[in-house]
Parts: C-alpha cells; structure tokens; sequence
C-alpha cells in the first residue's frame, strides 16, 4: 500500500508541480512565456559558474579514488570492522559515499551480487540514505561563488558518520 | 577547504607512490577535469528549465503561498533569513524534490534558493549560517523512496527489494535529523563570520537599514 502510494506520488510529483506553476502564472495573468524565457537565461551562467569548483573537487577525488588508498584502507581495518559486524567490502563504500555518486553506486553493485546477505542490505541502505556530500557542496556553493565553507563539509561528513552508525543497528536488529 | 583539497591530492600522490599507482593517479586528473566539465554541461538544460519555472512560481506567488506554509519550521532554522524573503519557499521547494527522489529539479531548486541566501549574506565568499544549514539538508539526503538502490536490487535479482524502503527511510530521517542538530551546534561554536567592508559601506548608505533584497 505504501509502495503504491509512493510509486504514484513519484510518479505524478513532477506534471502536478509544471502544471500548478503554469496554470497559476496564467490566472495571475503573468505572460509565463517571457517570464520563463527571462529566468531560464541564468541557467548557462550558473552552469559555468560551478566548473572551477567542480574541477577542484573532482578531480582531487579522482586522484584519491586512482591512489589505491580505499583498497589499502580495507586490508588495513579489516579485523576492526568484523568486530564490528561489519563486512568488510562496505568500508570502501562508506568511504566513497559522500566522494563520488557513480562510484558508490559501483561498488554497491560489487557488493550486491544477488545473494540476499547481511553485507547487500546493509550496503542497500547506506547507499539509499545518504548524498554525495562533496559532489553537493561543489555545486551548491560553487555556484553562487562561496569559497570559505566554514563548517559545511564538517556537518555533512559527521552526518554521514551516524548515518552508517545507524544503518548498522538497524540492519543488525531489524 | 585549503586543507582538504591540499590533502586529498598529497595523501593520493604518496598512495599512488606506494601501491605503484602514480600513472593512475595523474591520468585521472585529466579524466576528472573532463567529467567536471561534463557534470557542469549537462546542467545547463535542466538548469534553465527550472530557473525559468520558479520564476514564474515566484511572479505568480506560489513561492510566497508555500513560505507562509512552513513558515514556523523555517523560522527556527533559517532564523537569519526575513520571513518574507523568496529563499524560504525556494528551500521549501528543494526540500519535497528531494524527498520525492526529483534530483533533477531539486539542484536547480536548490541553486536558486542558495542565490537567495546570497543577499542577505554578509561576507559574499564565505558561507553563512543559513546556507550550512540548507546544505546540511541536502547533504543529509532525506529521501522517502531510494529509488536508485531498488532498482540495483532488481537488476541482481534481489528476492525483496521493497524490504530495505523502511529500515532506508529510518536511517535517512536519523541522518536528516543529525544533520540539523549538528549544523545547529556549530553555527554557535564556530567563529563568526565578518562583515565585510563592502557590505558595511552598503549598510552606512541605507541609513542603518538592513539592506533589502531588491
């Protein structure tokens, strides 16, 4: 029941809102043409605005990602995370995360191999209940030009932290 | 951020050194530098749309409709942002895209909602208390349904995909959650951000007045 209701709210979410937006610029006699086509000139500039952030935080994770330093991590904490009930292969995971989506998104397809195990849900969830937190500071402030995040990224990896925290609980107890 | 960029690329050159990687390591530069560009062009198109739509959500009062709407959640918050400015709606709006799995429509949404915040912003290159705050939601990745996740599952043949939405949605409201107390907490032990100059001078001019958006 709550999968239908959701399936159909993801489903019509987008026409209903276009839809709201113009039919109410249309009874507020607003030329919605002229207005969109006014609002819509900003999106190249923005776009543009976010490259340089973009390349800074891009490609230092590219690089991080090519070190090999996830897979030497793994070896390295592999005792401390079995302790933890931990598999070992949701490490890299976690530590690609809020680094890159399309990569998280890569191992997560490694770990989910078809066997419906502990590691594969635990690994579902992670992925299912976090962003990429570099990826969105880049974007978000890169394009109105913040360069001194203050205590941004801090908040953002922290929430993370106890996002994977709870992940584990709950895939331990549930 | 100095130190994160400065350390993200030492520790992967020292890495790369000693796993045998560095060829890796320095042709992704070239690759990353390529799909930042990309990333940034293939946001131009949905960019434009929906900067062009919350225009006219904007000019028709919608925007304004769905402030009044959560306007006391908001107004704990965001509490340095006027009541009436755009960006509360803006953040509105960002936030049910989010929930709804509209990426899409959410990081223009949640540009637009940033460039509001950047007027009432005192010091225009470092970040305010209420931007944190709006990218504390974002990065906390509030989602009712992790759509991309279920559709994996059933690619690989996952025997009930639906099972993970709920322990998923209780995960992602604890994040959500922390993220807000924690970008709470450090707006009070953080230092402050300075005024710059050029926005006292604005201040001097209007007589005192906080300068108004227009």
């Amino acid at each position: 029941m709550f999968q239908q209701v959701m399936n159909f709210l993801s489903l019509w979410a987008l026409p209903a809102i276009i839809l709201l937006i113009l039919t109410m610029g249309l009874i507020k006699k607003i030329p919605i043409y002229e207005v969109f086509t006014d609002g819509a000139k900003d999106g190249f500039k923005v776009a543009v605005n976010i490259i340089p952030y973009l390349v800074a935080i891009i490609v230092a994770i590219s690089m991080f990602r090519a070190s090999g330093i996830i897979e030497s991590a793994e070896i390295l904490f592999s005792g401390i995370l079995s302790k933890l009930h931990i598999p070992a292969d949701v490490l890299p995971l976690m530590i690609v995360r809020p680094l890159s989506g399309s990569a998280a998104l890569g191992v997560f397809s490694d770990i989910a191999n078809g066997a419906d195990s502990y590691a594969t849900k635990l690994a579902a969830v992670m992925v299912g209940s976090s962003e990429t937190t570099f990826y969105v500071l880049a974007v978000y402030f890169g394009a109105i030009g913040i360069s001194k995040i203050r205590y941004a990224l801090i908040v953002g990896l922290l929430a993370d932290i106890i996002g994977f925290a709870a992940a584990i609980c709950v895939c331990n107890f549930l | 951020m100095n130190y994160i960029f400065y350390l993200l690329i030492l520790v992967s050159i020292i890495f790369g050194a000693i796993n045998g990687k560095l060829t890796d390591v320095v042709n992704a530069i070239l690759s990353g530098a390529e799909l930042s560009v990309k990333v940034a062009f293939s946001l131009i198109g949905i960019m434009a749309f929906w900067l062009g739509m919350m225009k006219i959500a904007e000019k028709c009062g919608l925007i304004e409709i769905i402030s009044k709407i959560i306007k006391p959640v908001t107004k704990k918050l965001f509490n340095e942002i006027p009541e009436n400015s755009p960006a509360i709606g803006d953040i509105a709006m960002n936030f049910s895209a989010n929930a709804l799995g509209l990426t899409n429509a959410a990081t223009p949404i949640g540009i637009k909602a940033m460039e509001e915040l950047q007027k009432h912003n005192i010091d225009k290159t470092s970040a305010s208390n209420a931007m944190c705050m709006l990218l504390a939601i974002n990065t906390a990745g509030f989602q009712l349904i992790p759509a991309t996740v279920i559709a994996i599952l059933i690619g690989i043949g996952y025997k009930n995909p639906t099972n993970i939405i709920a322990p998923t949605l209780l995960v992602t409201t604890i994040a959500f959650i922390s993220a807000i107390i924690l970008a709470k907490i450090f707006e009070k032990i953080w230092t402050k951000q300075t005024a710059t100059s050029d926005y006292a001078n604005k201040i001097q001019v209007k007589g005192g007045e906080t300068c108004s958006s227009k």
